[in-house]
C-alpha cells in the first residue's frame, strides 16, 4: 500500500495546493477574501443581507471549489458558460452540453441564463407593491422616467471607457437602481459582466441612505424641503385591479422586449389586487420570493470567478455605477424641482429622488430627508408614487437597450 | 449598419438621448392612459357616493370640534394628539389588523380624555 502516494495525490488534488500550484491560484485567495468582506457587509451591516449573504456564499463555494485546468470538483464551470455562448462550439445555446459537464451552481444558474429568476422577482416585488399612490398621482410617472437619467449617462460613460455597446448597456442599468433588472439585461447583453454589476447594483441600492442625501441637500433649499403635500385622493379598488392590465397591454405592446419584466411584475400585482387569489399572492410574496432569492444570489454570486472578476474593468465598473446612481439621484431631483416651480411649490421636490426604483428605500431617505426639515411633514406615501414609477421606468430602459443591442 | 458593438462615442450620445426620450415618451402616455382610467372611473362613482356618504356623515359630526393639531398632515386630521402618540397607534391598529401601514387610510386620531368616556 503506496501511503505517501495517497497522501501526495490528496495533497495536490486539495484547494491549499492548488491556490500555489494552478495558474492564477492566488487569485482565488484574493476573492475568497473578497466573500468573506461581503459577508461581512451583509450580516454585520446589513446592507441588502437576503441578497448580499447569498451573493458573497456563491462567490466563496466558486472560488473554494473552481481552479483553472481543476474543474472536475468545481460548482460552477465558466468554460461551459463561455462555450455556451461561442457560436462556433457544438455546446452553442446547448443547455443538454451544459447539463453533462454541470455542477450544482451551473444548474442554478440556468434559471438566470433563461431570465427566469429576474421575472420571478419582479413577479414577487409586483405582489408587494401598492400602486395606489401612483394611481392618485400619475404625475409620479414623470419623476420616474426622469430618474432613469443616470442609466443613459453611465452607459455613455461606459463607451468613453472603451467597453463594448452591450457591456456599457449592461454597466448603465445599474443606474436604474433595481437588481434584478441589471441581472436581466446584463445575462442577455454581457453575461462575462454579471458578477460586477449586480455586486455593484445591490451595494449601492444598500447604500442609498448615505449616497442620496447629500445630492438631495445640495440640489434644494430649506424652503423647498420643507414644503408640506397635500394627501392624495383615495383610489378605487377598481382602478388598482384594472391598473395592472393596461400597464401590460400598454408597455409590453410599446416595447415588447419589456415583456418578461413588465409581465411577470404586473401579474404579480393583479394577484395582489384582484381579491380572488390571495394564496397565490401569498406564495408569491413570501415563499417563491425566498426560494428564488437563494437560487438567484448564489447563482450570481458563483459567477464572480477569480479570472473573470480580478480586472480593472471590475473597478471601472464600482465607479460608473457610483456615478450611474447618483446621476439618476440628480435627474429624479432636477425632474422634482421643474414639478415644484410648475405647480407653484405645492411639491415637494425631495420626492423626485425616490424616482430611483429601490423600493421602498428611496421613498424612505425622501421621507427621512423631509422629515429633518419638518418634522410634521409625511412624505412617505407621496415619494412612493415616483418610486414605483422608477420601476416601470428601469423596466422601459432596460426594454430599450435590450431592443437596440440585443 | 451601425457596429453596435465597437459603438462609436458619436451614435453612443444618440442612443443614450434617444433611450432617454423613450423612457419619457412610453411614461408619459402611461401617465395620459392611468388619467383617463381615473376620470372614467370616477365619472361613474358620484352618481352612488352622496347616498353612501349620508348617513356616515351623522355620527362623525362631533369630532371636528376640537382644532386640529399642529401635526396634521393634508386630509389626515390629529385632534388634541401628539404626532409620535399618533404614529404609535396607527403602527398598533396596522399590527393588530395584521395589514402593511401603507394600506390603511387613517382619517383623523383624536385623543379621548377619561372623563368624555
Amino acid at each position: 500500500m503506496d501511503i505517501l502516494g495517497v497522501l501526495q495525490k490528496l495533497g495536490l488534488e486539495s484547494g491549499f495546493a492548488s491556490f500555489f500550484l494552478t495558474d492564477g491560484g492566488w487569485k482565488n485567495l484574493v476573492m475568497i477574501i473578497i466573500a468573506f468582506v461581503l459577508l461581512y457587509l451583509g450580516i454585520v451591516k446589513k446592507f441588502e443581507p437576503l441578497l448580499l449573504v447569498g451573493i458573497a456564499f456563491g462567490c466563496l463555494l466558486t472560488n473554494l471549489s473552481y481552479f483553472v485546468g481543476q474543474g472536475a470538483n468545481a460548482l460552477y464551470h465558466p468554460e461551459i458558460w463561455a462555450a455556451f455562448l461561442d457560436e462556433t462550439s457544438p455546446a452553442y445555446h446547448s443547455y443538454g452540453a451544459v447539463m453533462r459537464e454541470a455542477g450544482l451552481l451551473d444548474f442554478f444558474y440556468i434559471g438566470v441564463k433563461a431570465g427566469i429568476y429576474p421575472s420571478l422577482i419582479f413577479m414577487g416585488v409586483g405582489a408587494m407593491t401598492d400602486f395606489g399612490p401612483l394611481l392618485a398621482n400619475p404625475k409620479s410617472l414623470l419623476l420616474g422616467a426622469a430618474a432613469q437619467l443616470g442609466v443613459f449617462v453611465a452607459f455613455f460613460g461606459a463607451v468613453l471607457l472603451g467597453f463594448t455597446g452591450p457591456q456599457a448597456a449592461s454597466i448603465g442599468i445599474i443606474g436604474g437602481a433595481d437588481g434584478p433588472t441589471a441581472i436581466f439585461l446584463t445575462t442577455k447583453l454581457a453575461p462575462e459582466l454579471l458578477g460586477p454589476i449586480a455586486i455593484a447594483a445591490y451595494s449601492y441600492m444598500a447604500l442609498i441612505p448615505l449616497i442620496q442625501p447629500p445630492i438631495m441637500k445640495a440640489m434644494t433649499t430649506d424652503k423647498m424641503r420643507k414644503v408640506k403635500m397635500v394627501q392624495t385622493r383615495e383610489v378605487s379598488k377598481t382602478e388598482k385591479i384594472v391598473f395592472p392590465m393596461v400597464v401590460s397591454t400598454f408597455v409590453i405592446l410599446l416595447l415588447p422586449s419589456t415583456a418578461p419584466l413588465i409581465g411577470c411584475l404586473m401579474l404579480g400585482n393583479l394577484f395582489r389586487e384582484c381579491g380572488v387569489t390571495d394564496r397565490l399572492s401569498d406564495t408569491v410574496q413570501n415563499a417563491l420570493m425566498n426560494i428564488i432569492t437563494i437560487f438567484l444570489a448564489t447563482s450570481v454570486g458563483a459567477t464572480m470567478v477569480a479570472q473573470n472578476f480580478l480586472n480593472f474593468n471590475t473597478i471601472k465598473i464600482i465607479i460608473l455605477g457610483l456615478i450611474a446612481f447618483a446621476i439618476s439621484t440628480v435627474g429624479g431631483l432636477l425632474g422634482g424641482l421643474v414639478m415644484y416651480k410648475t405647480s407653484g411649490g405645492q411639491i415637494n421636490p425631495l420626492i423626485g429622488s425616490a424616482g430611483v426604483s429601490a423600493v421602498p428605500m428611496a421613498a424612505r431617505v425622501s421621507q427621512d430627508v423631509g422629515r429633518k426639515y419638518n418634522k410634521n411633514n409625511y412624505l412617505l406615501m407621496h415619494a412612493m408614487g415616483p418610486n414605483v414609477a422608477g420601476v416601470i421606468g428601469s423596466a422601459i430602459a432596460a426594454g430599450f437597450l435590450l431592443s437596440v443591442f440585443g | 449598419m451601425i457596429d453596435l458593438v465597437n459603438i462609436s462615442v458619436g451614435n453612443a450620445a444618440g442612443y443614450a438621448l434617444l433611450g432617454y426620450l423613450v423612457v419619457f415618451f412610453g411614461l408619459v402616455l402611461l401617465m395620459c392612459v392611468i388619467f383617463a382610467m381615473g376620470k372614467i372611473m370616477h365619472k361613474e362613482k358620484p352618481a352612488a357616493a352622496p347616498a353612501a356618504a349620508a348617513p356616515a356623515a351623522a355620527p362623525a359630526a362631533p369630532a371636528p370640534k376640537a382644532e386640529p393639531a399642529p401635526g396634521s398632515a393634508g386630509d389626515f386630521k390629529l385632534y388634541n394628539t401628539d404626532p409620535r402618540d399618533a404614529a404609535m397607534v396607527m403602527a398598533i391598529v396596522a399590527d393588530t389588523l395584521g395589514k402593511p401601514l401603507n394600506e390603511l387610510r387613517f382619517i383623523s386620531i383624536r385623543e379621548v380624555k377619561e372623563d368624555e368616556v
